[in-house]
């Protein structure tokens, strides 16, 4: 943090219940070293207490308050202003596209938790299947495991960069998708047919947005590549063996 | 009387844990929240599941009520929580002259604790200072706030609570007696006018309980202390590391994801609204994690945040109780219908909340017992996809 200070025009997308929706400048000045929620939640609490937006954890684990800065999906919360703009300029803050608007730049998330919830997508998992480095500890190797909360934290970000989201409501979306790939080989059973549809892996046409908005890790287009390979691999061993099943009849 | 009712005023941890109790008892029960679930204190605490080692010396009371609902929460809401355990480290000769007095006390209130050689310690967490003396382990864990809120919240909702979140209080209704019978507030998404009547009015606002209360023309004696924490771009160590000594800045390292988070400051402020994060309080986070977990130091900063506590003040800052405080205002100011809950932290969200609804139950003449001990919290995500 610094002592400077910047004077930024926030162009917020508002929108109430039966109402049609405008965008709304308010001027503000901000350290360039705070983040975009900062601002946000400074807006609300001096300038217009009618405004309206999800945040929660303020340190990128809850998932709230992911939201279009400039267009592009960021979890403000940890997305500093100098990062997205500069003195004098103006920042336009929409909500995530792909879920309905609640009101301003709330979002309802529903569709996500419940297809995470449909996946049986894991919220938390033992840390040496986590794919990070953690401190080598001879714990690691006991079974006495350490556990730790899932990459993923639901912000939905993902789902709002995705191009194949906007084209149907119903495609699981790319988080979905990686949760399923997270839980590991073999898939499980009763999922493969949902995973290997239309609305499922195959909907995604590799653009990486996904990816490139990811504020966790998560990585859900090579999860994505990745569980296609597996249920193409999966396919082919059924088929392989009903062929040879049939010949040897 | 029909089935009883009530209304939340706050969906943060008390909130939604009063909730899922009176659900479960019977009632019929809707929620209330300016915000979404957990917009305020709750959604940006710590995140330590504390085993009460912390407040063993001080604090007995807080203590016990933390191993007890740490050892109870593990069991009904294990999807949104880091088991691990914690240790605390002693780095000087100051912080080994307390460590009688923490075994001491510990033992009196039940906390299972062991002492670890430096080489252990050094073994199971090799990032903590390597000057470390000694070390013992604690059940410490660390919970994902708002999953833990929105678990509760879920639960209530299968029960029959309604949430209306974005619905800000405006005033109480009151009776020609002076009780009172509802809230008059505002749905925030669309700007409509709404009116709420219910057998009991619970204020559940937190640090806020003083501002929601004065609408009654009540004082609540609450002194919302906030804290700073920061959180570091690398998780360095896998259990929470407390400094051993009384509790100060900055002497809690807790993983969480990917994370570590160094916490917290104690302050005093004048807006509850809007609270800065000082620079002066990030680098002191900075320091004194950093005298815990050196490499602190070499990791990038995440995210600076601030959370505001809501301490009953029957003391200042840290020398003030954890406990909470359940207030019935027919025997604090005469006026009936409301109850305040306050103090506390989320490791005692369901003691609290228990609490809460046992005073709730009790100015209703009804005897109906408490079982949130042995309900299971639903997925946190079931939240979203059970209608209202």
């Amino acid at each position: 943090m610094s002592d400077i200070k910047w004077n930024i025009t926030l162009k917020i997308y508002r929108q109430k219940e039966n109402e049609p929706s405008h965008y709304q400048d308010f001027f503000i000045e901000v350290d360039p070293d705070e983040y975009v929620l900062d601002a946000i939640e400074r807006v609300w609490a001096f300038q217009d207490r009618t405004l309206v937006f999800r945040h929660a954890c303020h340190h990128s684990t809850c998932g709230a308050c992911g939201m279009r800065v400039d267009g592009v999906e960021k979890l403000t919360c940890i997305t500093s202003i100098r990062s997205v703009t500069k003195d004098g300029a103006t920042l336009k803050v929409e909500p995530l596209r792909n879920f309905p608007v609640v009101s301003d730049l709330a979002v309802n998330m529903g569709s996500l938790y419940a297809r995470m919830e449909t996946v049986k997508a894991r919220s938390i998992l033992p840390i040496t299947e986590a794919e990070i480095e953690t401190p080598k500890s001879e714990w690691n190797n006991t079974d006495d495991q350490y556990i730790r909360l899932s990459d993923c934290i639901e912000c939905g970000l993902c789902i709002s960069a995705c191009p194949s989201a906007a084209t149907s409501p119903t495609y699981l979306g790319p988080a979905v998708l990686a949760g399923a790939q997270a839980n590991g080989n073999p898939i499980d059973p009763s999922l493969v047919k949902l995973l290997d549809s239309e609305d499922g892996l195959w909907r995604c046409h590799s653009a990486f947005e996904c990816t490139a908005v990811c504020p966790s890790n998560v990585d859900p287009g090579r999860r994505i590549m990745n569980l296609r390979t597996q249920v193409i691999s999966d396919n082919f061993h059924k088929l392989f063996h009903k062929t040879q099943g049939k010949t040897d009849e | 009387m029909d089935r009883p009712s009530a209304i939340i005023i706050g969906a943060g941890f008390t909130g939604v844990a009063t909730a899922h109790d009176l659900a479960l008892r019977g009632f019929d029960v809707v929620v209330i929240d300016r915000g979404d679930i957990c917009n305020g204190t709750s959604g940006r605490t710590h995140g330590l599941l504390h085993s009460g080692a912390r407040y063993a010396v001080k604090d007995q009371e807080s203590a016990v009520e933390c191993i007890e609902e740490n050892t109870l929460l593990r069991k009904l809401v294990p999807d949104v929580i880091e088991p691990n355990g914690g240790l605390f480290i002693a780095i000087n000769e100051s912080d080994l002259i307390y460590r009688e007095l923490f075994i001491e006390s510990c033992e009196t209130c039940h906390i299972p604790i062991s002492e670890l050689t430096p080489k252990e310690t050094i073994r199971i967490e090799p990032n903590v200072n390597q000057k470390l003396i000694t070390a013992f382990t604690v059940p410490d864990g660390t919970f994902d706030p708002l999953r833990l809120a929105l678990a509760f919240a879920a639960t209530a909702k299968i029960h029959g609570a309604k949430f209306r979140t974005f619905v800000e209080f405006e005033n109480f209704i009151f009776s020609g007696t002076g009780a009172v019978v509802g809230i008059n507030c505002v749905d925030r998404t669309s700007n409509q006018s709404i009116e709420l009547r219910g057998d009991m009015v619970i204020n559940a606002t937190g640090a806020w309980v003083g501002e929601i209360a004065e609408f009654a023309g009540i004082t609540v004696p609450i002194k919302p202390t906030p804290g700073v924490m920061v959180a570091f771009d690398q998780r360095l160590v896998n259990r929470a590391i407390n400094r051993l000594n009384q509790p100060g800045d900055g002497d809690i390292v807790l993983p969480q994801r990917r994370m570590v988070v160094v916490g917290t400051t104690s302050f005093e402020i004048e807006d509850l609204d809007y609270v800065p994060v000082l620079d002066e309080h990030v680098n002191l986070m900075l320091q004194k994690g950093a005298e815990l977990v050196p490499s602190i130091r070499n990791t990038k900063m995440r995210g600076k945040y601030m959370a505001t506590r809501p301490l009953i003040s029957n003391g200042s800052g840290r020398s003030a109780a954890r406990t909470f405080k359940c207030f019935d205002h027919k025997l604090t100011q005469n006026v009936d219908g409301l109850v305040t809950i306050t103090g506390g932290k989320a490791t005692t969200l369901r003691a609290m909340a228990e609490g809460t609804a046992n005073m709730v139950c009790s100015k209703l003449g009804l005897n109906t017992a408490c079982v949130t001990k042995e309900v299971p919290l639903v997925s946190y995500r079931e939240y979203y996809t059970i209608k209202n």
